[in-house]
């Protein structure tokens, strides 16, 4: 191995010039591996915290009832069957439930919520709101809106409450300011106790989140919820536990997914295209280093000879080519995994969404082109360990 | 075993080589019988095409007979696989080859250590202390860390001299080591392998077209079409060639 190793540099030092044109050309491979993957997780990374950091990555409600037809002996044809008419469904023994899903697989925070249409006024100005109600730390593990509190502080008890900028500028709502919410219970005095930002309009323009008691009364729901608010372990196992639950438990459960089918589209359609993106790019860099080993065992062909005969063997032949295979990989890996993160960096101080260098990107692109290099250096690596010493050093075999 | 084949470093018995297949097969060794004993200085001498390169390659175990019999040091070599044949030819054999054949990727010590670094796996000092004692008796010394092209032809022939010494085969194979040089440098690498025949008594085959050089050897081996026509002292060998001109 030493002496392989020793071998493959010299003979990469003395074609210096042809080393380092395929070494520029693996950098350049593994830079734009590195910076395509880092610019498309970042985005997707981006897209979801947006779409997800405003709402559950799984709801939880009871189930729709089912309209049921009673049947008699020469029971009458119904040639249509309605639905039953939309009214509360009390979520039955959502307690009991909120035990269950905390321990099930995969699932890192539940919040019991409940949410439900309200007017809020101040003065003459009036909007169609959804009052929100939960426990703020449980609700904080769901939408995590303390951290995008613009003023104030994030304190639901009493009748404290949390409004969007959006509201609070169309109803000229200041902190500690009076604000009325109504529903067909009645109206119901909160004062704005903080203003949050959350960047998405549905939240920021419709959304009044006080304690959970307070909403409970507000929408006339004493003791109940509307839904339990899920969020887990892998984003994208969402789907799977949603229908795990289902099956469980017997309740409806929506994840994400379902919701944003557009979303997860687009996302899967940006990671084919980036997929096809590095495998072109991995196999341009492949056949470079192969075109160029291939060369250099045609030029070495006498080399490779009067080594064989001077008791080489066919091991340490094939030893040499493939370790300057590896050579191009690990060195065009560091090289490149440094360039494609100072493009990434660089153009993340131009781009909306912050630029995040995974490790996991920066380790795989370094074992891939470590394993494009060995793989591209199969091929001219074994035609030089079959040659025939006798035929290299004629010069013609 | 014969006494005599105990005393043999090669033997080769009705060994032939062809090249190509069916129509196209073409023989170019018939049949040849030749035993060279150890500390033996043989040259093999014959017109272009006449299978002294073909005979080295087997001699030198890079290339199998098409049949027949080929023994080193007593041992058959047909039988063995490639990675044992390699090892063989480290052990027993050393080469000159006519266009020096050095590795230019490697400097001229490392040249010359590489026989006993293929043997060991890498490079050590016993092994550069070694080379650099070739180099010297070789006339080179203070050239080790030098690269083959920054060297003469003549300096370079030298240290594939030096390289087919490191082991210290009981074999070396020469094939036109002189072939490419002035009088000069010719003169000084074929003394350089007379005084390792002399004294560490190693054996040599050296294909030459050099009747000068071959009259300086103790034997002498004339091939032509693939056949051994004559085997001799270089008085006997040599002389038949003038008496035939004659």
């Amino acid at each position: 191995m030493r002496l392989a190793l020793h071998l493959a540099w010299r003979f990469l030092r003395e074609g210096r010039a042809q080393s380092i044109l395929i070494l520029a050309g693996v950098t350049i491979g593994v830079a734009a591996y590195v910076f395509v993957s880092s610019i498309i997780s970042s985005l997707q990374k981006d897209l979801l915290s947006r779409t997800l950091g405003t709402q559950a990555q799984i709801v939880v409600s009871p189930p729709e009832p089912e309209s049921r037809v009673l049947r008699d002996e020469g029971g009458v044809f119904l040639r249509r069957v309605e639905p039953p008419e939309p009214r509360r469904r009390p979520f039955d023994g959502w307690l009991r439930h909120v035990r269950t899903l905390e321990s099930t697989d995969g699932v890192s925070a539940v919040c019991p919520k409940v949410a439900g249409p309200a007017l809020a006024a101040r003065g003459a100005a009036e909007r169609a709101v959804l009052v929100v109600g939960a426990d703020p730390s449980r609700l904080r593990e769901i939408v995590d809106l303390a951290s995008k509190l613009r003023e104030g502080a994030y304190r639901t008890d009493g009748d404290q409450a949390l409004v969007g900028d959006g509201l609070a500028d169309e109803l000229g709502l200041r902190l500690g300011a009076p604000f009325r919410v109504t529903t067909d219970r009645g109206p119901t005095t909160l004062r704005v106790a903080g203003i949050f930002d959350s960047g998405a309009a549905s939240l920021d323009d419709g959304w009044v989140v006080t304690s959970l008691r307070t909403a409970q009364t507000i929408t006339g729901r004493p003791g109940d919820v509307t839904e339990l608010d899920l969020r887990v372990d892998d984003v994208y196992e969402a789907e799977v536990i949603a229908a795990s639950i289902e099956a469980q438990t017997g309740l409806e459960a929506v994840s994400w997914m379902e919701r944003n089918r557009d979303l997860l589209t687009a996302l899967q359609s940006q990671d084919q295209s980036s997929t096809m993106i590095r495998v072109f790019v991995m196999l341009a860099v492949a056949m470079g280093i192969a075109s160029v080993l291939v060369v250099s065992v045609v030029q070495r062909r006498g080399q490779i000879g009067i080594l064989r005969a001077i008791g080489a063997t066919r091991r340490l032949v094939l030893g040499v080519f493939l370790l300057q295979g590896a050579i191009f990989g690990v060195i065009g890996a560091l090289l490149g995994v440094g360039l494609g993160a100072a493009f990434a960096k660089g153009l993340g101080n131009v781009t909306l969404f912050a630029i995040e260098l995974e490790p996991s990107i920066l380790i795989g692109a370094a074992l891939i082109s470590l394993a494009t290099g060995l793989v591209s250096a199969l091929l001219p690596a074994r035609s030089a360990a079959r040659l025939d010493p006798a035929a290299a050093i004629r010069g013609d075999g | 075993m014969s006494a005599e084949t105990n005393d043999a470093m090669l033997e080769l018995e009705a060994v032939t080589k062809s090249f190509g297949e069916g129509e196209a097969r073409v023989e170019v060794l018939h049949g040849i019988d030749l035993r060279v004993r150890r500390g033996e200085l043989v040259a093999l001498v014959g017109p272009s095409g006449s299978g002294k390169s073909t005979l080295l390659n087997l001699i030198g175990l890079l290339d199998r007979a098409t049949s027949g019999v080929l023994r080193v040091q007593g041992r058959e070599v047909g039988p063995l696989d490639d990675a044992a044949l390699t090892k063989l030819r480290g052990e027993t054999l050393g080469f000159v080859f006519q266009f020096h054949h050095l590795v230019p990727a490697l400097s001229v010590v490392e040249n010359v250590m590489m026989p006993a670094a293929l043997r060991a796996g890498g490079f050590d000092a016993a092994m550069r202390a070694r080379a650099t004692a070739l180099l010297e008796a070789v006339g080179l010394k203070g050239q080790g860390e030098r690269l083959p092209r920054q060297l003469s032809g003549g300096m370079q022939q030298r240290v594939a001299v030096a390289r087919a010494l490191m082991n210290d085969p009981p074999l070396v194979l020469a094939d036109e080591p002189t072939g490419n040089l002035d009088t000069q440098s010719s003169d000084q690498v074929f003394e350089l392998l007379r005084e390792r025949h002399r004294e560490l008594g190693t054996a040599f085959v050296i294909v030459t077209h050099d009747p000068t050089l071959a009259a300086r050897c103790e034997r002498v081996v004339r091939l032509v079409d693939g056949r051994v026509v004559a085997d001799g002292t270089p008085d006997e060998v040599l002389e038949d060639r003038r008496a035939r001109k004659a």
